[in-house]
């Protein structure tokens, strides 16, 4: 099964893809936990190409794809903004007593991403910023 | 569409009790931000975060969190979560932050911690 959904690049519209990724992964009858976090993973890169890579920009726009087939899940994310984004697809752990002590709020996104899925790749197609997050599913 | 968040701030005596309704994200953390930056919040020994009804957090939320906990700490007022549910507190255990927070499971273990 797969569905795809389009949204411009404001952060308000999170709330729309955690309840398309929530409602198609709940109608293919996967665990509570499992969903949340798949959920989150999208959440945060989703949120990475509206505040980071599109400055809020909401005349640009993102794909979001989900193919689940048998137990493998496949999100494809495609940023049609200008600006490439291509994080490293490592992400070091973040030292979290250091930013308790620096009051630091962000750069545990991706390291969230990272942990929750099993693969994690940015790279460039037609001049575009295209995320790949793959997860086997129990 | 209306906010995905509400906080109400409960004072007692001492405590202060904030009751998060809703899903605290990259857009509505900064709702929950105003609540823990007011200058009053230090006058409490304690503040509680009654996360029953919080049904989802994503790194930004955590990261309102993170940043006023030593803030808090340094003014000897505790941060005490209670009520959690098991997603939620699943996406703390992700990041090893269960082990760095006090997380309780009732209301009144939270009062007695």
């Amino acid at each position: 099964m797969q569905d795809r959904i389009r949204i411009s690049c404001s952060r308000q519209n999170l709330q729309q893809v955690r309840d398309f990724v929530r409602s198609f992964l709940l109608s293919a009858h996967r665990k509570e936990i499992t969903v949340n976090q798949v959920v989150l993973a999208v959440d945060e890169v989703m949120a990475n190409f509206i505040i980071h890579a599109n400055g809020e920009d909401a005349s640009q726009f993102l794909d979001l794809l989900l193919v689940l087939t048998d137990r493998q899940l496949d999100i494809e994310i495609e940023d049609h903004g200008s600006t490439l984004f291509l994080p490293s697809g490592k992400v070091a752990t973040p030292d979290l007593r250091a930013y308790i002590q620096q009051g630091r709020k962000g750069g545990m996104g991706m390291a969230l991403v990272s942990r929750i899925m099993d693969r994690v790749e940015f790279f460039e197609r037609n001049s575009h910023t295209v995320c790949h997050l793959s997860k086997e599913l129990m | 569409m209306g906010p995905i968040m509400k906080v109400t701030a409960q004072p007692a005596d001492t405590t202060l009790t904030l009751i998060l309704d809703g899903e605290l994200d990259a857009s509505s953390a900064v709702i929950l931000d105003t609540e823990l930056n007011k200058p009053e919040l230090l006058n409490y020994k304690k503040v509680l975060i009654d996360c029953q009804r919080l049904s989802y957090i994503s790194s930004a939320g955590l990261g309102v969190f993170i940043s006023h906990l030593q803030r808090l700490q340094d003014s000897n007022v505790k941060l005490v979560f209670y009520n959690m549910q098991e997603k939620v507190f699943n996406v703390f255990e992700i990041l090893g932050l269960d082990s760095l927070m006090t997380i309780v499971p009732t209301e009144k273990e939270a009062q007695a911690a």
